[in-house]
């Protein structure tokens, strides 16, 4: 390496060809760098107390919707649909309020989504009757000609597995959403008891979540795959009451 | 490779080499073009000037705002409220309308119209169809058969508290009987026999005939006794060709012995009073407003 009058490169600059000639050295320097960038950029989120605001209202998933939730993701909705209403004009004039961090603080992982084939979902819960979430999963065409969404009419086929449903809430609970104990307790009762609107356990699983739709969402006998999907549907971007929030300025 | 204090000028070019030499093949060290160099000394003063002028540093409790004072949040705000503000006044003036006198006032029925065909797309269309038209259990629009009324009143109405769900205690609300447990299997043959009577399709005449007298014990008092329906209780029209779950055999037997039990969402939280009005008067001018 020629160190020329004609190369801008000299003295401490120069140096680069100590990095170039080792690999070792070019790679330990490598990953300094990044991770100088990384601290920069990600670590003050976790210390930011405006990365999320408090909102009112916001609770962690009932273990139904969590069972609806995992059977989105395995059918792969987040490829077609986003979960983030951004704060546009547009968006909102066509979704409802935009979404807040705070809305998918407990979503592990988020399911923000980056590709709209559908529309976004993140309000969609209410907006549809039952009936219509089971016609349009069953055979989406029969309401809206116009889509090119697959069906899913076999999620009625697989009855939701109540076994390993505690071991899922407290997995959750594990990376930080605040189950109780009892709640992991009686996670495998109370998948059930949401698609049963005569359950005895009607106020108990109330206020153990606000708010939680408790029905036969289906439509059939047990609880099926179908209704854990629409449950999860129906509450999506319905807990935070919007008449009380007041958006700070920045963040 | 050259040794370091000498230079290594390519014989073609003239100009110095970096020393790299891949079997007599060398590189040439030409400087950066001066454009690029100063195009990226600018990025980076560009760089710095931007994250003073917008949020970008984080600090202790939260990160700068920036000296310009940007908000997103701010800024979708103030677009939202530019549009409401360039159509405040038809708008309000939409939100106080007596709708039933809407047709005197030609800008204003423009105006509803074009915003409601807007509300409808994205609200109503994914069961009422893109072009009002319905689709099995969710009601056609288009025609002159209404379950809960058709008039502004009640268009409005429904709109704005929905039927039969558990978001709104106004909502309109009906539960047609199951019969399955009530009617022995010839009496729902029966039954269904006589609807295909009165909304005159082909039918089993002494099994209709049998039917009467269960449909004006049973049925009667919610649908009427000639069947014609009843606004106050959703209950549908049964001497028309109209159906919403279907009119033959199959259908008709299934409604009467488990019954049905349509349910729209309210859309009285989602909507501003504008938006609610604007959409009443489109689905009313859709074809069979009353």
């Amino acid at each position: 390496m020629s160190d020329t009058p004609n190369s801008p490169a000299k003295g401490f600059l120069a140096k680069h060809a100590l990095l170039e000639r080792s690999p070792t050295l070019l790679l330990v320097s490598t990953l300094l760098v990044v991770s100088i960038g990384g601290i920069v950029e990600i670590a003050p989120l976790f210390y930011l107390e405006g990365t999320i605001e408090e909102v009112e209202g916001v609770r962690p998933y009932s273990p139904l919707e969590l069972a609806g939730r995992d059977i989105y993701i395995r059918e792969g909705c987040y490829t077609c649909h986003s979960q983030m209403i951004r704060p546009m004009r547009d968006e909102v004039e066509r979704y409802g309020h935009y979404s807040l961090a705070a809305e998918s603080m407990y979503d592990h992982p988020f399911q923000w989504g980056s590709k709209r084939t559908g529309p976004d979902l993140a309000r969609v819960g209410g907006k549809y009757s039952d009936a219509w979430h089971l016609d349009h999963l069953i055979a989406p065409r029969s309401v809206v000609p116009e889509s090119i969404m697959p069906g899913y009419a076999y999620l009625l086929n697989t009855q939701v597995n109540a076994e390993h449903t505690a071991d899922l809430v407290s997995t959750h609970r594990f990376v930080g959403v605040p189950y109780t104990e009892e709640m992991v307790e009686v996670a495998a009762a109370d998948v059930l008891a949401q698609g049963d609107p005569d359950t005895d356990a009607y106020d108990d699983l109330l206020e153990r979540y606000p708010g939680a739709q408790i029905r036969n969402f289906d439509d059939a006998p047990g609880v099926s795959e179908m209704d854990a999907l629409i449950a999860y549907l129906q509450m999506l971007g319905t807990t935070v009451d919007f008449s009380t929030f007041t958006p700070a300025a920045s963040r | 490779m050259s040794s370091n204090d000498q230079k290594d000028i390519d014989e073609v070019t003239g100009t110095d080499t970096t020393g790299h030499d891949w079997d007599g093949i060398k590189e040439l060290n030409n400087p950066l073009p001066r454009w690029w160099l100063w195009s990226l000394y600018l990025t980076i003063i560009w760089a710095v000037g931007y994250t003073i002028a917008y949020p970008a540093w984080p600090m202790v409790s939260s990160a700068t705002a920036g000296v310009l004072g940007y908000s997103t949040r701010a800024e979708v705000a103030q677009d939202i409220a530019r549009f409401e503000d360039a159509n405040g006044e038809i708008l309000a003036q939409l939100a106080s309308a007596d709708l039933n006198v809407l047709n005197e006032n030609p800008e204003l029925l423009r105006f509803a119209n074009s915003a409601g065909v807007a509300v409808f797309r994205n609200n109503c269309s994914q069961c009422h169809g893109s072009g009002a038209a319905g689709a099995l259990g969710y009601p056609n629009l288009l025609d002159d058969d209404w379950l809960w009324g058709g008039d502004f009143e009640n268009i409005e109405y429904t709109v704005r508290h929905g039927i039969r769900n558990e978001e709104d205690w106004d909502a309109r609300y009906s539960e047609m009987t199951a019969y399955d447990e009530i009617f022995s299997n010839e009496e729902v043959d029966q039954v269904v026999q006589y609807v295909r009577l009165i909304s005159g399709q082909e039918h089993d005449a002494g099994m209709a005939e049998a039917g009467t007298e269960l449909f004006l014990n049973n049925c009667s008092a919610c649908h009427g006794d000639e069947g014609m329906g009843n606004y106050d209780l959703g209950a549908p029209n049964l001497t028309d060709a109209i159906w919403l779950y279907g009119g033959d055999l199959e259908s008709l037997e299934e409604t009467v012995r488990y019954a049905r039990f349509g349910v729209m969402p309210p859309w009285g939280e989602r909507l501003s009073e504008a938006q609610i009005k604007a959409v009443t008067a489109y689905v009313h001018q859709l074809g069979g407003g009353e």
